[in-house]
């Protein structure tokens, strides 16, 4: 029903092509990226092929951490979290598709350090559409959007690997759960 | 009001009972929230926050050491508090009912009840009795039914042949009494297993098999030919006394698994047993240690298991 809705949306691939473009020279070597399921653990295989670091991709399902589990219960299938890595003293870039209130990057970080101490941790998102609730500030941003509180904003793959981003009312999707 | 207390109007799993009546889906969605347990399991800090603030209570009303410690790693790992109660030495002696005794925990604003009774249908009873934000596990209730044991044994044939369909199963000893046995067929029946076998003695054959939908063997070498998985029960040292059984001996030659006997099964077959064992008696030494036993990371998978049981039915607290 949204089908003839104008998109407001940038390009989703155009926006990868600057996330990347800001991240390259900006991190060393032996930084470990971490990507959040689901749609951060895409954006985070393409600039881990993108940057061509040694250290393997690490991926994060945050369900275990996430604060309003008393009131919703476990949603969805879970995903094993796999860092195959050591954090210890290692710079990291946790990646997610679209910033929002900040609350999946706390639970994020509250997982990562159950692995250990990391160094620096950076934050890198495809999209940032505000409406922050907590004292969250990416350092690598692809776009950021003006979005109502009505809406979601969500990423996208399609099989042959291509991305985009499509916004729904927010009605629409909580329903459909 | 036949309806199954395990699940609710909307079809979530409040309370884990027995397997029998827990629809395909659910069973897998516990099966891959497990998965993902083990990864916690494998980290320097094996504990994440989700039932922080929740206290289990696990009601022992018959001795068990494995069993409720599982169950209290898997509660601690989830950051829930736990608090043991072997019922059998307290209350209970003092002649206060079952219900009394969960009517005073639950004042006690317990969160979730552990519950290990000789009595078959005990932890229904309490499900049925509890509050509706109280939640209860059935860690084995008489010869009726132990479902954490049938899903860390069918998470553990998951994780070594990845598919159930076109699988052999056979599960071997005393099936008469045994609520694992019970648990297990229906588990494996619910998700596809081609083939479900028991083997086992005459004597030690409940007469209701046939409507699981399972093939029964009283020869260990027609029954083992070509499995793919080998479930060994426990024979209890009690049976070996009455009319049941000659001796362990006996029993030992005809249904002890060898490794002469388990070279008719597939190759890769692999060998489970819920423990603990008798070697020399259901199991030999060299196939419990051997190559194809998988009878210590149903141990360690067992506190996954139990983990994403506790966490999906605590998530339905409203």
């Amino acid at each position: 029903m949204a089908a003839n809705r104008k998109s407001p949306l940038p390009d989703a691939e155009q926006l990868m092509t600057a996330l990347i473009k800001q991240i390259k020279g900006n991190i060393k070597p032996g930084t470990g990226i971490i990507g959040i399921f689901t749609g951060g653990v895409w954006v985070a295989e393409r600039l881990h092929a993108a940057l061509g670091t040694e250290v393997p991709l690490g991926t994060i399902d945050i369900a275990f951490y996430r604060d309003d589990y008393v009131r919703r219960g476990l949603q969805g299938n879970v995903k094993p979290s796999d860092i195959p890595f050591d954090v210890n003293d290692r710079d990291i870039i946790l990646v997610d598709d679209v910033l929002y209130t900040g609350r999946t990057i706390r639970a994020a970080l509250n997982e990562l350090f159950d692995y250990g101490r990391p160094g620096c941790v950076m934050l890198a998102a495809l999209v940032d559409r505000g409406g922050r609730q907590l004292p969250v500030a990416p350092q690598f941003v692809g776009a950021e959007l003006k979005v109502s509180d009505d809406e979601l904003v969500s990423l996208e793959r399609e099989p042959d690997g291509a991305m985009q981003l499509s916004i729904k009312p927010r009605a629409e999707v909580i329903g459909k759960k | 009001m036949n309806r199954d207390p395990q699940i609710d109007s909307n079809g979530k799993l409040v309370h884990l009972l027995s397997i029998e009546g827990i629809p395909r889906d659910i069973l897998i969605s516990i099966l891959d929230t497990a998965r993902s347990f083990v990864s916690v399991t494998e980290r320097e800090i094996k504990k994440v926050p989700l039932l922080r603030g929740k206290s289990v209570f696990n009601l022992f009303f018959e001795p068990s050491t494995r069993t409720r410690t599982t169950f209290e790693i898997a509660a601690k790992r989830l950051s829930a508090d736990v608090i043991n109660l072997n019922v059998g030495s307290s209350s209970q002696s003092k002649g206060e009912t079952l219900l009394d005794t969960v009517a005073n925990l639950s004042a006690m604003h317990a969160d979730m009840f552990v519950v290990r009774h000789s009595q078959s249908g005990a932890a229904n009873l309490i499900a049925s009795n509890v509050a509706p934000n109280i939640h209860v596990i059935n860690a084995g209730d008489g010869s009726h039914a132990h479902p954490t044991q049938a899903l860390l044994d069918i998470f553990t044939i998951r994780h070594y042949k990845k598919e159930f369909a076109g699988l052999r199963v056979a599960i071997v000893g005393d099936i008469l009494h045994s609520r694992v046995a019970r648990s297990q067929i229906h588990a494996l029946t619910t998700l596809g297993v081609s083939e479900v076998r028991v083997i086992a003695p005459a004597t030690l054959l409940p007469s209701h098999l046939s409507q699981l939908g399972v093939q029964v063997f009283r020869n260990m070498t027609e029954g083992l030919r070509d499995v793919d998985v080998v479930i060994m029960l426990r024979l209890q040292n009690e049976r070996m006394n009455g009319d049941l059984l000659p001796s362990a001996q006996e029993y030992f030659k005809n249904y002890g698994l060898t490794p002469e006997k388990l070279a008719v099964a597939d190759p890769d077959a692999i060998v489970m047993h819920p423990g603990p064992m008798n070697r020399g008696v259901e199991i030999d030494s060299s196939v419990a240690d051997g190559r194809q036993s998988v009878i210590l990371p149903q141990v360690t998978f067992g506190i996954a298991v139990r983990m994403a049981v506790m966490s999906i039915l605590a998530g339905q607290s409203q």
